[in-house]
């Protein structure tokens, strides 16, 4: 249901042609972040105001919209962006990551293998890799423009010196088709993998930035590291208290004051799909539990 | 024989810009020639501009007028006209000069300052320290001071190890500008040594010495420097 | 004048230049305006290989800018810059793409500011600030690169334990010698120097020229130093550009053009200098 004062999607169809523009440039260039002129949303920057104008630009009427946020499907801002879709252009929303066409996510990958029909648009709060070491936009254009990458290793270098390993837990860098250097949002790099070569199709947009860029499918994308460090995709030593998966990204949860703590998967419907299957945690570590013994 | 050093009609003249341009002459018709294993003796009263010419043949002034033939690796080259870097050349592979005093370089220890001669000529580190430490010893530098830098050295102690400095390189040209100023009679006559060695080894030798008795014990031929600065002036 | 030359003993009289038939940079007619004001003009001049090059002159004389056009950092009006490259071919900057230009600059070219805020990444530790150069060539092994970073610093005489610090945590002469150890880690042919010694207290001067005289003589660097300080081109080179208004005035061996200086405007400079 399509509120009448609204045009399809909220924005209006020059500026969603504008962002379609320079979404066909980032597919064309991989890893390369296309300058764009973001519009005000009605929502604040850090809210996802970047992934809802791709979303918004790419969204048909027969889509199936899915939202999270660090993997959940019903934190305030995974519902109020789902909701504002819903209301602006109608569409059907979900929570299951295999029906939907469209996914826009901040900080996560979905768990389960994302396919060729589908879509995923991440929110990027910084979208330059080379920014914290880097202040002067001109000068890392130019280093992307060339290819010199050398101050990116100065990060990891940075890392393990003062912790021993490459300690960059999210938004790990990433080389994508041997080529532009690339901030893959703060998702944890034990997503990283999950960007290579994949089926969907990547985008990535950054409101407060004014960018875009694209990972189109089955393109490479190499997380960087040094020969004596090698990249490592990094998840806690434990399975999920609800559903046992033992190879998905855990989010620790602490039960009380007294440290305890349990550890469930980041992604909600990956979880719930896999309890409806059958799949049981441990009981005395799932907080229903406590409170059904109280 | 040829001459290691040829100076033909050598003249000089300072032009003070900062003193209304005034043009105060040093020298002119400087003409005399030195051979291999001959050490000349430039006199004549002071201000006759004796250090002038051999700064002129070192290259540190320049020459305004005539030749000043040096035989540098088999060719003569003529400072008067040369390039920088040629001059460079001259005075890492064929002149040495040893001043009066020594503009030591902060911080280098003393054997180091003796030794750095050497090094430049391709001698390794530590058989350049060991000669320079053995031309210390001669020059009665007691050991101890030898790790320290000269510029907390009395002025005799600095002047040794400028002299040191100035002979420990195998050069066949030396200019000595009173190597024997502040020394007393025992380090005098290392010095006199020390030039007749290089006599001996064919190095062809300026010299300004106002010392009479070491002007007569290492002087072969005098060339008297008043007749130049009477005809500049 | 004369105080001056009463003191003089043989400068650069070992440190000679390694000789190589071909100029490792020439400059030709370099020229450079803003608007009406030439900022420098008709400069020419060869330098060669394991040859230290003075430029001195008051401010606003255009050494500055003469330094910035010599690496490639300004595009002059007029004239030209040749480098001999590595493979020895000589090759104009102006026909060089930026890419190639930058490569240069951080491989075979070195370039120490007098601020060393402005060449170093002061948030960064020092071992990262050295290791820079040679990541962005490629080194990809964490070891050797801490190793190398450790041996440069050792050469430059920062305690192998300040390794992990940031510069921003050093003194300003620490900064500068961290400064030349990052610079000289990808082992230049060449290194710019605009003030390497202003705003450093006397005797962190000292210290940190000696240790430069000694660096140059010891890898054969050849170096083109800015400098208002004569006693630095007197230490370090072997050769002085004097420049006033834009042009070179005159030019020799450092001690001749110090000890007997030809021009008004150089003896001026001799002059001016307060005796020690």
């Amino acid at each position: 249901m399509n509120a009448p004062t609204y045009n399809f999607a909220y924005l209006d169809e020059q500026t969603k042609r504008m962002i379609r523009r320079a979404i066909l440039k980032a597919i064309a260039i991989p890893g390369y972040q296309v300058p764009f002129a973001s519009r005000e949303m009605p929502m604040p920057y850090g809210w996802g105001t970047g992934g809802v104008q791709v979303t918004a630009a790419i969204l048909g009427p027969v889509d199936k919209l899915k939202v999270i946020d660090q993997g959940s499907d019903d934190t305030t801002n995974a519902i109020s962006i789902r909701k504002f879709f819903e209301k602006t252009a109608g569409v059907a929303v979900t929570t299951s990551t295999g029906e939907a066409t469209v996914i826009q996510t901040r900080h996560r990958i979905p768990e389960a293998t994302l396919q060729a029909h589908q879509v995923l648009v991440y929110q990027v709060p910084i979208p330059e890799p080379l920014r914290f070491l880097e202040p002067r936009e001109t000068e890392t254009r130019r280093m992307h423009a060339l290819g010199e990458y050398g101050l990116i290793h100065v990060k990891l270098y940075e890392d393990i010196a003062r912790f021993g390993h490459i300690a960059t837990a999210y938004a790990y860098p990433v080389k994508v088709n041997a080529r532009y250097v690339m901030d893959p949002s703060p998702t944890p790099k034990f997503d990283n993998p999950k960007m290579n070569n994949s089926a969907a199709l990547q985008l990535f947009g950054a409101g407060r930035e004014k960018r875009i860029y694209a990972i189109p499918p089955y393109t490479s994308v190499v997380s960087l590291d040094f020969e004596d460090h090698p990249f490592e995709p990094y998840k806690h030593k434990a399975c999920c208290a609800l559903c046992n998966a033992e190879d998905s990204y855990l989010d620790e949860i602490v039960t009380d004051n007294k440290g305890s703590r349990m550890f469930v998967c980041s992604d909600t419907d990956y979880c719930e799909t896999r309890q409806s299957d059958g799949h049981r945690g441990s009981e005395n570590a799932a907080p229903y539990a406590e409170s059904a013994n109280a | 024989m040829i001459p290691m050093i040829d100076i033909r009609n050598a003249e000089k003249t300072f032009v003070m810009h900062l003193q209304d341009g005034i043009r105060l002459p040093v020298v002119r018709n400087v003409s005399f020639h030195v051979a291999p294993g001959e050490c000349v003796v430039l006199s004549g009263p002071s201000g006759a501009g004796k250090s002038s010419i051999l700064k002129m043949i070192f290259g540190n002034y320049r020459c305004d007028g005539g030749t000043i033939g040096v035989r540098h690796n088999g060719d003569v080259v003529d400072i008067a006209t040369a390039e920088p870097r040629e001059i460079l050349g001259v005075r890492r592979d064929t002149i040495g000069y040893v001043s009066q005093f020594l503009r030591a370089v902060p911080r280098v220890a003393a054997i180091d300052v003796v030794a750095e001669p050497l090094l430049a000529a391709g001698v390794t580190r530590e058989e350049a320290r060991a000669r320079a430490g053995a031309l210390l010893k001669r020059l009665n530098i007691p050991e101890r001071l030898w790790k320290l830098p000269p510029s907390t050295f009395s002025g005799g102690e600095q002047q040794r190890v400028n002299i040191a400095r100035g002979f420990i390189s195998d050069l066949p040209i030396l200019l000595l500008d009173e190597p024997t100023a502040s020394l007393d009679a025992a380090n005098r006559a290392v010095v006199v040594e020390l030039v007749a060695e290089k006599k001996r080894a064919g190095v062809a030798m300026v010299a300004i010495v106002h010392d009479d008795e070491v002007r007569h014990l290492i002087a072969d031929r005098l060339v008297d420097v008043a007749s130049f600065a009477a005809a500049a002036a | 004048m004369l105080d001056v030359t009463a003191n003089s003993t043989a400068p650069g009289a070992g440190a000679g230049a390694a000789a190589s038939d071909e100029p490792l940079l020439v400059a030709a007619n370099l020229g450079k305006s803003y608007g009406r004001l030439a900022a420098c003009r008709d400069v020419s001049f060869e330098l060669y290989s394991g040859e230290v090059l003075a430029i001195v002159g008051e401010s606003g004389s255009g050494k500055s800018t003469l330094l910035q056009i010599l690496s490639g950092q300004l595009t002059p009006n007029t004239g030209s810059v040749s480098y001999r490259m590595r493979d020895g071919v000589t090759r104009d900057l102006a026909t060089m793409d930026e890419a190639e230009r930058r490569f240069l600059f951080r491989t075979d070219w070195g370039f120490v500011h007098q601020d060393p805020a402005m060449g170093l990444r002061m948030a960064v530790s020092a071992g990262a600030n050295v290791g820079e150069r040679l990541m962005a060539v490629g080194h990809n092994h964490y070891g050797k690169i801490r190793d190398t970073a450790t041996s440069w610093l050792e050469r430059v005489e920062i305690s192998p334990e300040r390794i992990d610090d940031a510069p921003r945590t050093y003194s300003g002469g620490m900064r500068q010698r961290l400064q030349i150890a990052r610079n000289l880690v990808t082992e230049p042919r060449l290194v710019f120097m605009d003030e390497p010694t202003g705003g450093l207290d006397v005797s962190v001067q000292a210290r940190l020229l000696d240790m430069m005289r000694t660096l140059v003589s010891e890898l054969g660097l050849s170096a083109i130093v800015v400098t208002h300080d004569l006693a630095v081109a007197r230490l370090l080179s072997h050769r002085v550009m004097v420049m006033q208004g834009g042009r070179v005035i005159e030019t020799g061996l450092t001690d001749q053009v110090l000890d007997d200086p030809r021009e008004p405007y150089t003896q001026l400079l001799v002059s001016s200098i307060l005796p020690a």
